[in-house]
């Protein structure tokens, strides 16, 4: 018995490893210099039992079959840092974290926080649990109509993909709000999916279920091939980088742009709306999936740039050097766990930042920041009144 | 068929649970309209003197040592048989580990209809509230006995309780062998932390508390409402209390009677925890704090100034 | 080796807000989403856990309904070994009674050495399931339980009664269980995995000729209780505040 039993084992590291292959440019894998650049710069690398550098190394010695009774792998948060600065451009987030916890699922090791969002999604198309015939409440009491596309029935410039947190967490509803706003003052014709929208699935994908992102991505799909228009826009990020660069493996390509790509280019009709203001210090957040992961650094910066009164100044990570708020690959559904293990907040050590740029506002573009920084702001000595806002939000004001 | 309506009496370690106090108050109420008597069911060994403080017009009693302690078999046979030979107009259950146990199966044995989740009965009405409370249904005696099955929420339990000790008359035990469910022992909850999600009575502590310093007049007032003390998230990430007493998306979820909630917004992840709770009292500074929106009763007011005169009238209303 | 038997339904989902039929007496169906019953989800686990302990077999048995075959489908990818499916004339008010004798008909040909099922359901009229399935196949029910284990052709089971108390019962087989907990919670599936499961494996059906309802109660009217809306703010100085409190204490029972 014991024979069968290790032997399995050992076979799960070697088809594991083998599968890493099929990932885009997962060949790299085979030239790590086991420099120990990724698991360093991991934000939550020091508690973790295989960060990927250990993880490859054991691999190679053929004895990562331990790793599936280990949960420590769930610390990670899919923040492209290890990627980032990985010097033979192994794609570890994508290629080897992501395809890790793909396996601790598919053996049932899974935090129960976690396993409810995942449910959630599967069951109501969102990841809190929410009906998804309210997904469009948000746009109540705006004193302008948002054209939702099953009742507008007519094609627009432009489709908006809210998402989840945006169309149902209180707190994100006011940066939607803002954004409906500014598309209302700009003229722009835009629609938005509501109760046919599903959540993007790339957290849930990037969390180890691969098979829920394709369903997510199929009814996304099919509401998409419904109506006519001319690109997506979306106000999320982790939506964007899923409509971007993973729907089309999947048959769906449509043009997709962040909001702050979009509203760069109308930056001059944006100007002369924006009044004078007093003068406030902010300090910019550049968010995992709009930044490491895109490449977006400059759009939100011209943005920023272009409100009267705002001084700009970086925290000392910045960028490419962005620190992660936790909330990506199932971050915001591993607040617990995280907690328990590590006893301390990514969103935190952000916010510590923040606060030494002595900056009034930290500015956000991505709708898990504002819950998770706010929280922050309210433990962190030094940030109790450090604001959080995302851009738009300081548009609109800026609009009057 | 007489018109008396039966209520069997559910108790346990030699206490008669709130349901069944609920249950008389109910009968009560029927036996008026039926022009019956309202009958308490007392099962049990050598403990005639429960029947004392119910407020019902007479008591059955039997007496066996295999009907002891509470095994779904004995009783079931028990009640089957009292019912057969009495033809009561309706018999009230609690709906619970004890009453739920038994009622549905004397349904589908001795045929006789079964109404359950049942919250009033006035004017031969019962109403039932299921779905998580979102839902009633109207339902009615039928021709034949009917068994209800009780819940709370439509009687107070002083209302089925009495000074008056009812007669008691002993009913005789059919044979109590092939008994197929016997009780091998009980066992008690573990010492150690509470589980919260067991409790009736919450009082919720959030940031608004401030330091750790004032948790100490939440727990005051806990203990002497009967309760514990949990908190959201942010009093547990602090180190404040342990992780059992954490209500929310991360921790536990709770439906106490009370849930007394002090200086919490009611941000989505903390309702989640506790928004089925049956009442909820929150007291905030913010007259926007979310939590208002689920609350029953909202008190916008600083804690701080309200907790030493509270304690002193609930300490008052303790000892008079 | 034990064969078990499991017994679920699919019940209102109560995220969506509940509607009334226009007759008055039930459920508008339009929007109704439906979802396992969760204390039969946690009477699957158990029966999964005890499979995996001592070996046998799982059949479940689950009534048609809108979603009932990805549900199924799970509890295969759970390790569930048979699948049933009951096909009948199920109307909206189809009782628990109706229900339990389809499944004790359907059950009794397994000759199941337990039947495990939800102790109560959140739509629940007539009482649970449970108990009434024991009855129709003379079986012992025990309800509320939290821990099964099996002993010597007995079911040594953890029966719950308020306030932690475990009363620890040991019941003779054959024996319907209505369970409050499985040992484990329920386990979370790979969608991959269910979908492997739709490919690969077949639910059965079963045709239930007639459905006698007789023992449940006829509803005459269901309606929405009234709303709650906002909290009832509760003004003064604090001297009054307080004493309101102080009623209000003494109105749940807490004084």
């Amino acid at each position: 018995m014991a024979d069968i039993v290790s032997t399995k084992k050992a076979a799960f590291t070697t088809e594991f490893y083998n599968s890493l292959f099929e990932v885009a440019d997962g060949e790299k894998i085979k030239t790590c210099l086991q420099c120990a650049d990724c698991s360093g710069i991991c934000p939550f690398g020091y508690l973790m039992d295989f960060p990927p550098g250990r993880m490859i190394a054991w691999m190679r010695a053929g004895i990562l079959d331990e790793m599936l009774e280990n949960d420590s792998i769930w610390m990670c948060v899919s923040c492209y840092a290890c990627t980032e600065v990985c010097p033979k451009n192994i794609p570890l987030t994508p290629g080897l974290m992501t395809r890790a916890k793909e396996e601790l699922l598919l053996a049932g090791n899974i935090p129960a926080e976690l396993q409810s969002a995942l449910e959630f999604s599967q069951r109501y198309g969102n990841s809190l649990g929410e009906s998804p015939r309210k997904r469009a409440d948000w746009a109540t009491g705006l004193d302008f109509e948002v054209p939702i596309m099953r009742t507008a029935k007519r094609p627009v410039d432009v489709l908006w993909f809210v998402g989840d947190y945006a169309s149902y967490h209180p707190r994100v509803q006011e940066t939607t709000k803002a954004f409906a706003k500014l598309l209302h003052k700009l003229g722009i014709d835009f629609g938005i999916l509501g109760p046919e929208e599903n959540s993007d699935g790339d957290s849930q994908r990037l969390a180890g279920e691969r098979g829920l992102f394709e369903m997510l991505a199929e009814k996304n799909g099919k509401a998409f091939g419904k109506y006519e228009f001319n690109e997506i826009i979306t106000t999320d990020p982790h939506a964007y980088n899923a409509i971007k660069n993973e729907y089309p493996q999947l048959g769906i390509e449509y043009l997709v742009r962040h909001y702050t790509e979009f509203l760069a280019e109308h930056i001059e009709k944006i100007k002369p709306l924006l009044k004078e203001n007093r003068k406030i210090r902010v300090t910019y957040h550049d968010p995992c999936y709009l930044g490491r992961a895109n490449n977006i650094y400059d759009a939100p910066r011209t943005l920023l740039e272009a409100i009267p009164g705002i001084e700009i100044v970086e925290m000392a990570h910045n960028k490419s050097t962005s620190l992660c708020c936790g909330g990506g690959g199932g971050g915001m559904w591993l607040d617990g766990f995280q907690w328990e293990k590590g006893k301390v907040r990514l969103s935190d050590w952000r916010v510590k930042e923040a606060v030494t740029t002595e900056a009034e506002v930290l500015v956000v573009a991505c709708p898990y920041e504002p819950p998770r920084f706010e929280d922050s702001t309210k433990t962190v000595p030094g940030a109790e009144k450090m604001i959080v806002k995302d851009i738009l939000e300081l548009l609109v004001e800026a609009m009057g | 068929m007489n018109q008396d309506i039966y209520v069997v009496i559910e108790h346990l370690q030699g206490q008669v649970a709130d349901i069944s106090f609920i249950s008389l108050a109910a009968a009560r109420d029927l036996a008026q309209e039926t022009g019956g008597q309202a009958v308490g069911v007392l099962l049990g060994h050598n403990v005639q003197d429960l029947a004392s403080t119910l407020a019902a017009d007479g008591v059955l009693y039997a007496d066996h040592p295999a009907l002891a302690e509470f095994t779904a078999d004995a009783y079931q046979k028990t009640v089957a048989s009292l019912i057969g030979k009495n033809e009561p107009r309706a018999v009230f259950f609690g709906n619970t580990s004890i009453g739920a146990d038994v009622a549905s199966v004397l349904s589908a044995r001795l045929s006789l209809p079964l109404v359950s989740s049942c919250v009033s009965i006035t004017g031969g009405k019962i109403t039932s509230k299921i779905c998580g409370g979102k839902i009633m249904a109207e339902s009615e005696l039928a021709k034949t006995t009917t068994l209800i099955t009780m819940i709370p929420g439509g009687y107070k339990a002083e209302q089925g309780q009495s000074e008056q000790s009812p007669d008691v008359t002993s009913f005789n035990v059919p044979t109590l062998d092939d008994l197929r469910v016997m009780l091998k022992q009980y066992i008690q909850p573990e010492a150690g932390d509470v589980d919260i999600s067991k409790e009736s009575i919450l009082v919720a502590i959030g940031r608004g508390i401030q330091t750790e310093d004032n948790i100490e007049l939440a727990e005051e007032l806990a203990e002497l409402l009967g309760g514990t003390v949990c908190s959201s998230r942010p009093i547990v990430d602090q180190g404040w209390l342990p992780t059992s007493r954490m209500v929310g998306k991360s921790g536990k979820t709770v439906k106490p009677k009370l849930y007394l909630a002090l200086g919490i917004s009611g941000a989505p992840e903390h309702v989640e925890g506790m928004a089925e709770s049956e009442m909820i009292v929150a007291v905030n500074m913010d007259p926007n704090a979310p939590i208002f929106d689920i609350a029953t009763y909202g008190i916008e007011f600083d804690f701080f100034d309200l907790i030493d005169p509270l304690l002193e009238l609930v300490e008052a209303a303790k000892r008079g | 080796m034990t064969n078990i038997v499991a017994i679920v339904k699919m019940v209102p989902d109560l995220v969506e807000e509940l509607e009334i039929n226009d007759n008055g007496t039930g459920l508008a169906r339009d929007w109704l989403r439906l979802i396992i019953n969760e204390f039969d989800n946690h009477a699957i686990e158990q029966a999964i856990l005890l499979k995996e302990r001592d070996g046998g077999e799982v059949t479940v048995i689950a009534p048609e309904a809108e979603g009932v075959e990805d549900m199924l489908f799970t509890t295969a990818a759970k390790g569930a070994d048979r699948m049933i499916k009951l096909t009948s004339d199920f109307a909206e008010d189809t009782n628990n009674h109706a229900l339990a004798r389809a499944f004790a008909e359907t059950a009794k040909a397994f000759q199941p050495d337990l039947i495990l099922t939800g102790v109560q359901a959140n739509d629940d009229l007539d009482g649970p399931v449970g108990p009434l399935v024991a009855e129709y196949l003379g079986m012992p029910y025990v309800g509320y339980i939290s821990g099964v284990m099996i002993e010597d052709g007995k079911a040594i089971v953890r029966k719950e009664y308020p306030g932690g108390l475990i009363g620890e019962m040991e019941v003779v087989l054959p024996a319907v269980l209505g369970i409050q907990a499985g040992e484990e919670p329920p386990r979370y599936v790979a969608i991959s995995k269910v979908r492997q499961m739709m490919k690969t494996t077949e639910i059965d059906e079963q045709e239930i000729p007639e459905l006698d309802p007789s023992g449940g109660a006829r509803i005459n009217r269901m309606y929405l209780p009234e709303a709650a809306g906002r909290a009832e703010m509760i003004t003064g100085g604090e001297e009054e505040i307080a004493a309101k409190l102080v009623e209000i204490f003494k109105e749940v029972g807490a004084l």
